[in-house]
């Protein structure tokens, strides 16, 4: 049993919309048993294609993916007894109430009435949900839907997990509570595929990352190397006149990990020492005369790790044509409101 | 290694895939009844339409239309049957179309359920549904002057083809579904089928009314025939032709849409 991947993914190709849109293309990569494996990339990438392939309700136009050595195409029936899918596109019945949808679906996995009501009852208290659980959906938050979504996953606590973009358009405390959730899964031995667009959700969660760009991987290794590579922290420089962009790049290019880039009256680098580097180029900038509007320091984003690796910045334009039209929820009020 | 050593992982029990079929479509007909019942509205609704039918075909066209053996209420019940039942089965249409519209079919594909049964589950919850309009509108009848000239037996086994029909276009309509995907064009798909099968039909007027090129076709079509049974089993006359005519439609309409349905929910292309 060890050293058999929970996943493995072999040169996947997916051709939509008679050949124009190539969803997959030569996507390879595996996931060790018990571990969480992040698929990192902008909407459109092939995220989505990749985990409907995954869980048997696509199929791939080439190559190859197991689940537990279970072919995903010749093995599917078996396939589906040892996944759970959850998403951004939670999939439940709005006409039932949060029970009746873990009940039906308790039931659809083959547990007995007894056994799937059992359950049911056991998730309803795990996601805090007890109160609202004789209540129709329809009645639900984006947050609580979200939690009802991930139960119906763990309905009959499957050894593969797939959470497609599990936290877009989440409240942040929903988003700590499912990051915290996913934890505690994979400390009791589940594996988990996410994927996601935030390089911050695949650092806290993500034992390993794979980068996917256009359908193939672009980049793999542990969320640490893969921030090593980008610097730790982006220093944006806002400049009172555009004329002195190229000016003021060149006077904090010194203090960087890459060379700076400029975008009008910007100037954004990667830089390995925030704090230190900050306070440097303030000094420096001021020292050469240029008039400085604003200077910020953030935490590098999926666009710093694309800029990087591919030298573009992540597309986010709108997903093409793979998969069927399933309205995005509206997003989640910010704050508490929503519980 | 083998599949059956990996945790969370069962061999295939292949000789109770038919128990599945048969558990997993319940749970999905109870799915829907249940979400019927939470919205007491709806059920209110859907049971004033075919009572409404009862009454305007009975009041309204009673008197104008004649030519018809025996009286009229007794001609048109059987027609009113049949046309509610068909009209009922169109939210099969329109319920598989918002399936796949939210996503939800998504995870019933991803489930280890049998796959024909989010199909068969819909199709038995409008069965069920369309059980109650009839008897419905089988009591409103008694209450307006429809009697039955055969025996109740009779009368049960004209109830049994109404619904067999009613079951196997219920199919048809799924099917349409799940082939336009949208809840709206699901419903506005099924109109062209609808109106010419009901109304050039033997369940409101006799047929030898009609021009002869119409004849041909409302003759032999599926819902006169099934009407034609239903009407020969409480009305009373020769039984044995219409009451084949109108099991042969259904049978064959179930052999062919049975499949094709079960098909394109199927396809994971």
């Amino acid at each position: 049993m060890a050293g058999e991947p929970a996943i493995a993914v072999h040169e996947l190709t997916k051709v939509f919309a008679r050949g124009r849109v190539r969803a997959l293309d030569g996507l390879s990569f595996e996931a060790q048993q018990g571990t969480v494996l992040g698929v990192l990339g902008p909407n459109g990438a092939g995220k989505t294609t990749a985990v409907r392939i995954l869980s048997t309700v696509l199929r791939p136009d080439g190559g190859r993916a197991s689940i537990l050595g279970l072919d995903v195409v010749a093995r599917a029936a078996q396939v589906r007894r040892s996944i759970g899918l959850a998403g951004q596109y939670a999939a439940v019945d709005e006409n039932l109430s949060g029970r009746q949808n873990l009940v039906m679906i308790g039931r659809l996995s083959h547990l007995s009435r007894r056994a799937a009501r059992r359950r049911a009852d056991e998730l309803l208290e795990q996601f805090d949900l007890t109160a609202a659980a004789g209540r129709s959906l329809k009645t639900y938050s984006g947050g609580m839907r979200r939690r009802l979504d991930l139960a119906a996953a763990l309905v009959a606590e499957p050894p593969v997990l797939f959470f497609d973009e599990p936290t877009t358009g989440l409240d942040p405390k929903t988003r700590q509570d499912m990051w915290t959730w996913t934890e505690r899964l994979v400390a009791g031995g589940t594996t988990v595929l996410l994927t996601t667009q935030y390089l911050e959700e695949a650092d806290r969660l993500a034992d390993t990352v794979v980068v996917v760009d256009h359908g193939r991987v672009i980049a793999q290794g542990t969320p640490a190397s893969l921030k090593a590579d980008i610097g730790t922290t982006v220093l944006l420089v806002t400049l009172a006149n555009a004329d002195d962009a190229a000016r003021a790049a060149a006077v904090v290019a010194p203090l960087g990990t890459h060379p700076p880039t400029v975008q009008g009256e910007r100037v954004e680098m990667n830089v390995a020492d925030g704090a230190r580097a900050g306070s440097q180029a303030m000094r420096a900038l001021d020292a050469a005369g240029l008039l400085v509007t604003g200077l910020v320091l953030r935490e590098p984003s999926l666009d710093d790790v694309f800029l990087q690796l591919t030298g573009h910045r992540a597309e986010t334009g709108p997903e093409p044509l793979d998969r069927p039209l399933h309205p995005v929820p509206p997003p989640e009020p910010q704050g508490v409101l929503g519980r | 290694m083998t599949a059956g050593t990996l945790p969370g992982v069962h061999e295939e029990r292949r000789a109770s895939s038919l128990r599945w079929l048969v558990d997993d479509s319940l749970t999905i007909a109870w799915r829907w009844l249940v979400a019927m019942v939470r919205l007491p509205e709806s059920v209110v609704f859907s049971a004033i339409q075919p009572l409404m039918l009862v009454l305007l075909f009975r009041y309204v066209f009673g008197g104008a239309i004649s030519g018809v053996r025996g009286s009229y209420v007794d001609y048109l019940m059987p027609g009113i049957f049949v046309q509610t039942v068909t009209f009922g089965s169109v939210i099969s249409a329109v319920g598989m179309a918002e399936d796949l519209q939210k996503g939800i079919i998504e995870r019933f594909r991803a489930l280890p359920m049998a796959r024909a049964a989010v199909v068969t589950g819909r199709t038995l919850s409008d069965l069920t549904r369309n059980l109650g309009s009839v008897l419905l509108m089988t009591g409103l009848g008694f209450a307006v002057g429809f009697r039955i000239h055969t025996t109740g037996l009779a009368f049960v086994a004209g109830l049994a083809i109404l619904l067999l029909f009613s079951w196997a276009i219920s199919w048809g309509f799924a099917l349409i579904g799940l082939a336009v995907r949208s809840p709206e064009t699901a419903q506005l798909a099924t109109f062209p089928v609808l109106l010419p099968f009901t109304f050039a039909s033997s369940a409101f007027v006799p047929v030898d009314r009609m021009p002869g090129w119409l004849q041909a076709f409302a003759t032999n079509q599926p819902v006169s025939r099934v009407v034609d049974g239903c009407r020969a089993l409480m009305s009373g006359g020769p039984t044995v032709r219409p009451v084949l005519g109108a099991l042969a439609w259904s049978v064959g309409l179930l052999v062919v849409l049975v499949p094709l349905a079960v098909r394109r929910y199927v396809r994971t292309d």
